[in-house]
């Protein structure tokens, strides 16, 4: 009785407040005469017909796919350099500064400079969302690599462990716990610079159709394009949690112990 | 002696690799095998950048952009500290609050462009919405879990004692969230110039984004690779300084040590 009180009442923390939210977003909506915020209801009826005839297929399926693909390379690309630079000192020191220097840049002032190489396509687009995401889970690599324990790594010298079996039960498992950290960061600035690059120069996807409506003032349509932005971004972000959560499972068992 | 040796020889390969780069910058383009037009030598870059500097536009859009930055990082600071000590203090708003916090902190900022195009047009409270919406959340999650973070000890002791609310807020959350702030603050201060350039280069509010794109529209290209440059700069001073800032109020707190997991 007393859990399935309890489940009940954890539903209720988490549905609560959304729907307090919308409740009053639509009645404060409802008569509004603003042309800016329309009413809730008016975004709401205009949903199905932006998105589920045609659109879904034509602007928000190559939105993500651009999006994916970016950020699985940018992964790749930043864990395996980042073993490769990690492991060797002398390495990791040289090209440090440059690294935390390309860091720094702002992410979306590569669009300009991407668009000289790639032009608007396809290409531009994916190439900026390597170069512009890169670089958090590049970096934590490196630091992960750099920051494994001692007596593991001596351990599995003593052994004589094969390279690959070391590569990854002692670096890529030791480091994944900072790999992680640095691959949420990227998928953050994945999904941005997704969305930027489209808004510069493109001629489908999400971040172009929204712009779209802005300038043809087709207000609720718009209102519904920022809310697929936000259910899109709130998804990758769960799914991501749900993925570190088992990847990194042997790490919070261990912190839970020592606690 | 031995360690400031190795010290000192971090340093010499950091700037090796800092000069081997700038060169390759430079022949890449003189030899050809990137096409100049794309990529001009490092040198017309940089003379690029010092015309740039005798030119009072460059200065104002430098101004803008940083004041751009620091109205709305202090606008999400205050925003996310005050809500963040009413949230971590309080049980009820914490839990019911959880699911709310998670779903809008994922969301683009960047989304919010076109409606922010729509109600302020092409000028700096466009962008400044961004800036605050982006920024305001690793303050803010930072925030809570440092004030729950307070020793339960001396949490019943105040209580014993009838602190007031405003000396417990005082003496006891601030404190133990001040840590957490600190690296907040850091997160939120990279983000909010990362928007602040987005959206003058999006939007067309006055500053350094918005050069990059003017000089992107008339194909001045040295001209756009020497802001870029600027923008990075702008980027490692801005975390050179947080990190100073939070090494130095903060050297005696252990999430020192901890804080890369935030």
């Amino acid at each position: 009785m007393s859990g399935l009180r309890g489940a009940f009442s954890r539903v209720l923390e988490i549905v609560a407040l959304p729907a307090v939210i919308l409740i009053v977003w639509w009645f404060a909506s409802a008569n509004s005469e603003s042309f800016y915020s329309p009413p809730l209801s008016e975004i709401a009826a205009a949903f199905a017909p932006t998105w589920f005839e045609g659109r879904l297929v034509s602007d928000v399926l190559p939105s993500v796919g651009r999006m994916l693909l970016g950020f699985a390379i940018a992964v790749g690309l930043g864990v395996g350099l980042g073993v490769l630079i990690g492991m060797f000192r002398y390495v990791r020191e040289v090209l440090e500064p440059v690294l935390e220097f390309l860091r720094a840049v702002p992410p979306p002032v590569l669009i300009p400079v991407i668009m000289l190489f790639a032009g608007i396509g396809d290409e531009m687009k994916v190439s900026v969302i390597v170069l512009g995401s890169i670089w958090p889970v590049l970096l934590n690599t490196i630091e992960g690599v750099r920051g494994i324990d001692e007596v593991l790594r001596e351990t599995a010298t003593v052994f004589r462990m094969h390279p690959r079996r070391r590569l990854f039960k002692l670096v890529l498992r030791g480091a994944s716990p900072q790999i992680m950290v640095g691959a949420r960061q990227t998928l953050s600035l994945a999904i941005i610079l997704m969305v930027v690059s489209e808004m510069f120069a493109a001629s489908n996807g999400l971040g172009f159709t929204v712009i779209q409506f802005q300038r043809t003032f087709h207000i609720p349509e718009m209102w519904t394009g920022i809310l697929v932005l936000g259910v899109i971004g709130a998804a990758l972000s769960l799914i991501f949690s749900l993925v570190e959560g088992r990847v990194l499972r042997w790490y919070h068992g261990l912190r839970n112990l020592e606690r | 002696m031995r360690r400031t040796s190795t010290a000192r020889g971090r340093v010499v390969r950091g700037v090796c690799g800092f000069a081997a780069f700038l060169l390759l910058l430079e022949l890449l383009p003189r030899t050809g095998v990137v096409n100049p037009a794309y990529l001009p030598p490092f040198s017309e870059m940089m003379a690029a950048l010092g015309r740039l500097l005798t030119e009072p536009e460059f200065w104002a859009a430098l101004g803008n952009t940083l004041l751009g930055w620091a109205i709305g990082l202090a606008i999400a600071t205050v925003l996310g500290v005050a809500l963040g000590i009413l949230i971590g203090r309080i049980a009820v708003l914490r839990r019911y609050t959880f699911s709310t916090i998670e779903f809008l902190r994922p969301i683009p900022s960047v989304a919010l462009v076109p409606l922010a195009v729509l109600i302020f047009g092409a000028k700096m409270q466009s962008t400044l919405l961004l800036v605050v919406y982006a920024s305001v959340w690793p303050v803010l999650l930072q925030v809570i879990q440092g004030v729950r973070d307070v020793d339960p000890v001396a949490r019943d002791t105040a209580r014993s004692f009838r602190f007031s609310t405003v000396t417990r807020v005082r003496r006891l959350d601030w404190p133990s969230a001040l840590p957490y702030t600190m690296t907040g603050l850091r997160l939120a201060a990279s983000i909010a110039l990362i928007l602040e350039i987005t959206g003058e280069l999006l939007i067309g509010s006055p500053g350094i984004g918005r050069l990059i794109f003017v000089a992107q529209a008339s194909a001045a290209v040295p001209t756009m690779y020497a802001l870029v440059v600027v923008a990075g700069l702008l980027g490692l001073g801005m975390t050179a300084v947080f990190r100073a800032a939070q090494r130095r109020t903060m050297h005696w707190h252990a999430s020192e040590r901890r804080e890369a997991a935030a």
